[in-house]
């Protein structure tokens, strides 16, 4: 071929796009060398995670309560629980608002008196008609989560007693009217 | 000899010449056009897939934080698509006997993933990393737009490697509070006075250099 011809002919190699489509097999891809066809594989059966004990150790034991804790946990609540829990732990979601079954209130007296693993034991496994999120919430967020709770507790169980003085003049002066 | 042009031989050839000409720069323009255009892009086309999922719905009315759902932005590259299991938390109660449902209760069922397509796909040559601008603060309606308002789910955005350099030079304007990265409506909030040079600081506080965010290997690796 002549040298000009090619000259002329570069300039269609942009119409080449091959690497945007490479031969691999990325997460969430269709893959012929699985059965399933799946790129993504479950592990095996008994196959145990690198993480394994540091996860088991997070969840055994319960993290010492502090504000970033409650903050997390407030973070994590608003993403995974508030739809049917709602923001004060009522109950009263969304979600139950379109007919699911309405969860329980966190400040009945039964789960006022639940212990924090209680509540990290259902997140992490489901309770009734609520499916396990154990998935996606890893065992620190458990713990945050349960943390939260609490706090939510206690905002609708505060003893008026327990407030500093400054909010306790407030909450006794005589309202308007 | 004889002659063997006509006198208007030479008007013909000028005309062709200029033709020819105008028609190669038309065809450069057209073909750089097209490759600008939502036809190539797919901006703003929805993306047929088995079941109509409704990010208006689900985001828009119902509120859920898109992290319910795509749980592993925060931690990895990819955002994460939704198991069945995670449909099925609250389908196994509402909608179900729901016609356009019944793909994903067969999922569940027979353990069998969802062939979802994909809607914001990336050349696979980009190296994108979802933690690392969910953790600066880059919020998930810069480039996916407003999702809570797609009844079906469309590329909001070109996703081609200018819309990528654009923000990698200038990434001030961009950033918001990372604790609000989710929030969908940013109306007013650039104009709020409070807000003010937010984005400088969010450079400083994270080390943001936008001279290295354009280097080649941030993105091609």
């Amino acid at each position: 071929m002549r040298p000009w011809l090619v000259l002329l002919l570069l300039p269609a190699l942009a119409g080449c796009d091959e690497m945007s489509r490479q031969p691999r097999d990325d997460v969430y891809r269709a893959s012929p060398l699985f059965a399933d066809g799946a790129a993504m594989q479950a592990p095996p059966p008994g196959a145990v995670a690198r993480d394994a004990p540091a996860w088991d150790a997070a969840l055994a034991e319960r993290p010492p309560m502090t504000p970033a804790l409650l903050a997390r946990g407030r973070e994590r609540y608003r993403i995974f629980c508030q739809p049917c829990h709602d923001a004060s732990g009522s109950g009263h979601g969304i979600i139950p608002a379109r007919g699911f079954p309405q969860p329980p209130d966190f400040n009945s007296e039964r789960l006022r008196q639940a212990s924090s693993q209680t509540f990290v034991d259902v997140i992490g496994h489901g309770h009734g008609v609520m499916f396990a999120y154990g998935d996606r919430v890893p065992p620190g967020d458990r713990w945050a989560i349960a943390a939260y709770i609490r706090a939510l507790q206690l905002s609708q169980h505060a003893p008026a007693a327990d407030l500093a003085a400054g909010d306790r003049a407030r909450l006794e002066a005589p309202h308007g009217r | 000899m004889p002659q063997i042009f006509k006198p208007s031989a030479d008007t013909w050839l000028r005309t062709f010449a200029a033709v020819a000409a105008l028609g190669l720069i038309a065809a450069a323009l057209f073909g750089a056009g097209v490759a600008r255009s939502d036809w190539v892009t797919r901006a703003g086309w929805p993306v047929e897939q088995p079941v109509p999922f409704s990010h208006k719905h689900h985001v828009g009315d119902l509120g859920l934080d898109c992290r319910y759902c795509h749980s592993d932005v925060e931690e990895g590259r990819y955002a994460g698509l939704p198991s069945s299991h995670v449909c099925i938390t609250c389908h196994s109660q509402l909608w179900t006997g729901a016609e356009v449902l019944e793909p994903v209760r067969a999922s569940f069922a027979e353990n069998r993933p969802i062939a979802w397509k994909r809607v914001a796909a990336l050349p696979e040559y980009v190296y994108f990393d979802h933690h690392i601008h969910v953790a600066r603060g880059v919020p998930c309606v810069e480039c996916h737009g407003r999702i809570d308002e797609m009844p079906l789910t469309w590329r909001a955005k070109p996703l081609q490697m200018r819309f990528c350099i654009d923000c990698h030079r200038d990434p001030a304007p961009r950033l918001r509070p990372v604790n609000q990265v989710t929030r969908m409506d940013w109306t007013g909030w650039a104009s709020d006075p409070a807000n003010r040079g937010f984005g400088e600081r969010a450079m400083r506080r994270f080390h943001i250099q936008p001279a290295k965010l354009t280097d080649c290997n941030v993105c091609h690796r």
